[in-house]
């Protein structure tokens, strides 16, 4: 506990980096997918080639991926641009599936009212397609979220920092308070950032509230 | 110029990474690529062994009885948060250096996606089959061997499936604490900064996922085979 005292600006400073970079690469991945799994939910025939090839992304080990990005990308391996690009990936993979799924759940009769009431396809995206699709994509993002943040953990081996550091540095320096304390902040960081999806799910979906009363 | 000292040209890089994985010095001998090929899938195999001995079992109890499901869910939704590199290095620290250790971590990751494998897989067969089998008399050990087991085959494949992708994955990042495998030329290139020695290894990792993910797929077609209702969901697997 005291090393905790003695280090707090240093942890609270891996615990800020650590949220930036898991919400920035989890909400790219959320926008990377959403017009892919429109599109593949509109197009049966593409569905299941991007169901499996977004699955075959979603196998190669991310260590891996940390590694083999820079030389891609032609960026430092120390730079956090590939660890963003890494995460979005897994992110964008997973949630593919989500927002096919999300799309197929929203009800053809609600879509074909709404064209009948002469909403343009642009509107009907965005204004009844969207929305109703809004509790599953909920769903996806909160399970895409919790794996970012401790997906990114394994990102200090390669020497990007966040709070995996107290893990490589724990563990070279034995000293096992550290490696329980970067845990803590790891699960904290994800539970803090799945209440902040809850909430914000209710503000902007208040009808799944009312619904869930209901029932 | 490579990515450890600043940036460099993808074909440059592309090169000194199949010059190494081409460099006969690296197929032969303790740190060679054969050995560490035959490390990796070694430990694979034998935590998969070991922890389907322990999940699996369970997972169909869950699975038939509905007993303690939520917490099975629960537990294996909790597992996700955890990060796999905290884990390693807290077991390493905790139990001391050697080779036990890294297996017992990759042992605990492996048992959740088995469990969950298990038990979906029995309760995705009809209620109704279920209770058709005990109408013609059969047990209850009868119906989980000879209903449920068979008809939710591909689910508890695909748990395997994703325990196998999990167990590759973790057992690369295991280098960092002593494991051997593929992993060290990622660790070792790391220390040294040989970068064509890190992106070699890193190639022949996501090979060995590929190839493994491929062949699980492959079982779980043949298992989903014996009932098309499935097929669709084979894939879905947890």
């Amino acid at each position: 506990m005291t090393w905790l005292f003695d280090n707090i600006d240093y942890v609270r400073e891996l615990f800020v980096r650590h949220a930036w970079i898991s919400v920035v690469s989890t909400l790219i991945g959320f926008a990377v997918s959403l017009p892919i799994g429109w599109y593949a939910h509109r197009h049966a025939r593409l569905r299941g080639v991007t169901v499996a090839l977004v699955g075959v992304l979603y196998t190669i080990p991310s260590l891996a991926v940390f590694v083999i990005l820079p030389g891609i990308l032609g960026t430092k391996i120390l730079s956090v641009v590939n660890v963003i690009v890494a995460l979005s990936t897994y992110a964008a993979a997973v949630m593919v599936r989500t927002t096919t799924d999300a799309f197929g759940s929203v009800s053809p009769q609600v879509v074909d009212a709404a064209t009948a009431s002469g909403f343009s396809s642009g509107q009907r995206v965005f204004r009844v397609e969207l929305p109703l699709a809004g509790p599953v994509l909920l769903a996806g993002l909160r399970v895409v979220s919790v794996s970012t943040v401790s997906m990114l953990s394994v990102a200090s081996l390669i020497g990007v920092s966040n709070l995996g550091s107290l893990f490589t540095d724990g563990f070279r320096r034995d000293f096992l308070t550290e490696i329980v304390i970067g845990i803590a902040g790891i699960v904290l960081l994800a539970i803090l950032l799945d209440l902040l999806l809850v909430l914000a799910g209710r503000a902007l979906m208040p009808w799944t509230r009312s619904l869930a009363g209901a029932r | 110029m490579d990515p450890i000292s600043g940036g460099g040209a993808l074909m440059s890089v592309v090169n000194d990474t199949v010059e190494w994985l081409t460099d006969s010095v690296h197929w032969s001998g303790d740190d060679g690529i054969p050995h560490r090929l035959l490390e990796h899938v070694g430990y694979t195999a034998e935590t998969i062994v070991i922890a389907a001995v322990i999940a699996i079992p369970l997972g169909f109890w869950i699975g038939h009885t509905g007993r303690f499901r939520s917490v099975a869910v629960g537990l294996t939704g909790a597992m996700r948060a955890l990060p796999t590199l905290g884990l390693l290095t807290l077991i390493a620290l905790y139990l001391g250096i050697g080779l036990t250790p890294p297996l017992i971590a990759l042992v605990v990751l492996a048992i959740p996606p088995l469990l969950a494998g298990a038990y979906a897989g029995v309760e995705s067969v009809d209620p109704q089959t279920v209770d058709a089998a005990r109408a013609m008399g059969f047990t209850e050990w009868q119906i989980l061997t000879r209903v449920e087991i068979p008809l939710g085959l591909a689910i508890i494949i695909g748990g395997v499936r994703s325990a196998v992708l999990q167990v590759v994955a973790t057992a690369t990042v295991a280098a960092y604490v002593g494991l051997g495998g593929l992993g060290r030329y990622l660790i070792d290139g790391q220390a040294v900064s040989d970068y064509p020695q890190m992106a070699g290894g890193s190639v022949l990792v996501v090979a060995l996922a590929l190839v493994l993910d491929g062949f699980f797929a492959a079982l779980q077609g043949l298992a989903s085979g014996r009932r098309p209702s499935l097929r669709s969901r084979a894939r879905s697997s947890p």
